[in-house]
């Protein structure tokens, strides 16, 4: 599911833009499958897949595969068109520091949709 | 492009409000019967500039937008410096009764999105004679607390840019860009504390599942329009409030919770049958 994610964050200038100052790294869980995305200046340097023994990483989005696919399908439905849709619907749990997720909310925003189908490769 | 003026008029009121002298910043355009917006929390009233430039509208309504002290072009009052802003519904109930006599507007319509659909639910239940017919948009008795609203408001987090980040998922994914961009850039320009202060009243003060049963939409005619992407003021959360109130509930395709500025064209395509019937039963009861 985020084969295409750092292509398509990179690929785009604005949102890149937008992250400039952002360096972290944080983890997306699809059911139990971890990932570490690791961004540096607004691109995306890695996606590394679990599982960790000992993850490192600022804050943690934790979703079911379920919810993650209605977030990411092409025309998402109504109450699943947005990450803070899925937290209202206790579907979406963020933890960890939310320092550098929250000061960077519409640059994140724009990551976690990255993986929508038929967003630009 | 040639250049050219808007028709819309915006001045100055000078005002006691809650006991205290304010300058408030009003724009209007139109003749005939006065309708009263209000904005969203953190927001302000540039949110309604599709509908002051829609002649349809304009030309049987007299189209009003207040930005509330601390938005937009209202200033806070004086002695700001030394308070927390925090809206409750007393107030809020107060201020929106108070610009309306210093208006001397008889019996508005009276039309709120969001903080503004939940306030005119408190309108309907406590002056329902005060108004010709009350307008919710984005409807909902109560919302709970979702995430932790101390985000907004903190000097190592940029309010602006983390209120737009909050409200941009509220925009339906249909609503064009241009529309989308402009909502946010009115969350961009919030000052600081006062979306946090507004959500006080939206999640915590003004929940008013209790006494719903008690608002009669046939004292005061109730319309709910509310877009099917409100993940906020849900879809559900309306149709509750016209369920219990015998109001008249639309949900609007394709729109989100910024219905009039994120998509106005589409938005006024449902706001134009409840105007008609606002004053075809107007024209009734001066027949009557």
């Amino acid at each position: 599911m985020l084969t295409h994610l750092a292509a398509r964050v990179n690929g785009d200038a604005n949102l890149v833009r937008r992250g400039k100052f952002v360096n972290t790294s944080f983890l997306i869980a699809i059911d139990n499958a971890d990932h570490i995305v690791r961004i540096e200046h607004g691109r995306i340097a890695s996606v590394t897949p679990g599982p960790f023994i000992t993850p490192n990483y600022s804050f943690a989005l934790r979703a079911p595969r379920e919810a993650w696919e209605n977030l990411w399908s092409e025309k998402p439905i109504p109450g699943f068109t947005d990450i803070f849709a899925l937290v209202k619907k206790k579907l979406l749990r963020i933890e960890g520091d939310l320092h550098p997720f929250m000061s960077n909310l519409l640059y994140f925003k724009g990551v976690l949709a990255a993986p929508r189908s038929g967003a630009a490769t | 492009m040639s250049p050219r003026f808007e028709p819309t008029v915006g001045r100055y009121l000078h005002l006691d409000l809650l006991g205290r002298p304010h300058r408030l910043y009003v724009e209007e355009a139109g003749t005939g019967i006065p309708l009263l917006c209000l904005h969203t929390a953190g927001s302000d009233g540039r949110q309604y500039r599709g509908l002051l430039n829609d002649p349809r509208i304009t030309a049987n309504y007299r189209v009003i937008v207040f930005d509330m002290p601390w938005h937009g072009k209202s200033s806070p009052p004086a002695g700001w410096e030394n308070e927390e802003y925090k809206l409750t519904s007393r107030d809020y109930v107060r201020m929106i009764l108070e610009v309306s006599a210093a208006l001397e507007l008889d019996k508005p319509v009276v039309m709120g999105c969001s903080i503004g659909g939940r306030i005119v639910l408190h309108l309907a239940h406590e002056h329902p004679e005060k108004f010709r017919a009350i307008i919710g948009l984005e409807s909902s008795p109560k919302v709970d607390p979702y995430y932790d609203v101390s985000w907004l408001h903190r000097p190592d987090v940029h309010g602006g840019e983390v209120s737009a980040g909050i409200v941009s998922g509220l925009v339906a994914p249909t609503a064009p860009e241009e529309g989308r961009w402009e909502t946010l850039w009115h969350y961009m320009q919030s000052g600081p504390g006062v979306f946090k202060g507004d959500l006080h009243f939206y999640m915590i003060d003004g929940d008013i599942s209790d006494r719903l049963d008690h608002i009669d939409a046939r004292r005061c005619p109730l319309y709910l329009l509310t877009g099917e992407y409100d993940y906020s003021c849900t879809t559900e959360g309306t149709l509750e409030v016209a369920r219990r109130t015998g109001a008249q509930a639309t949900i609007m395709r394709d729109l989100g919770h910024f219905p009039m500025s994120e998509n106005p064209e589409k938005f006024i395509g449902y706001l134009l049958p409840v105007l008609e019937r606002i004053r075809s039963g107007n024209k009734k009861a001066s027949a009557a």
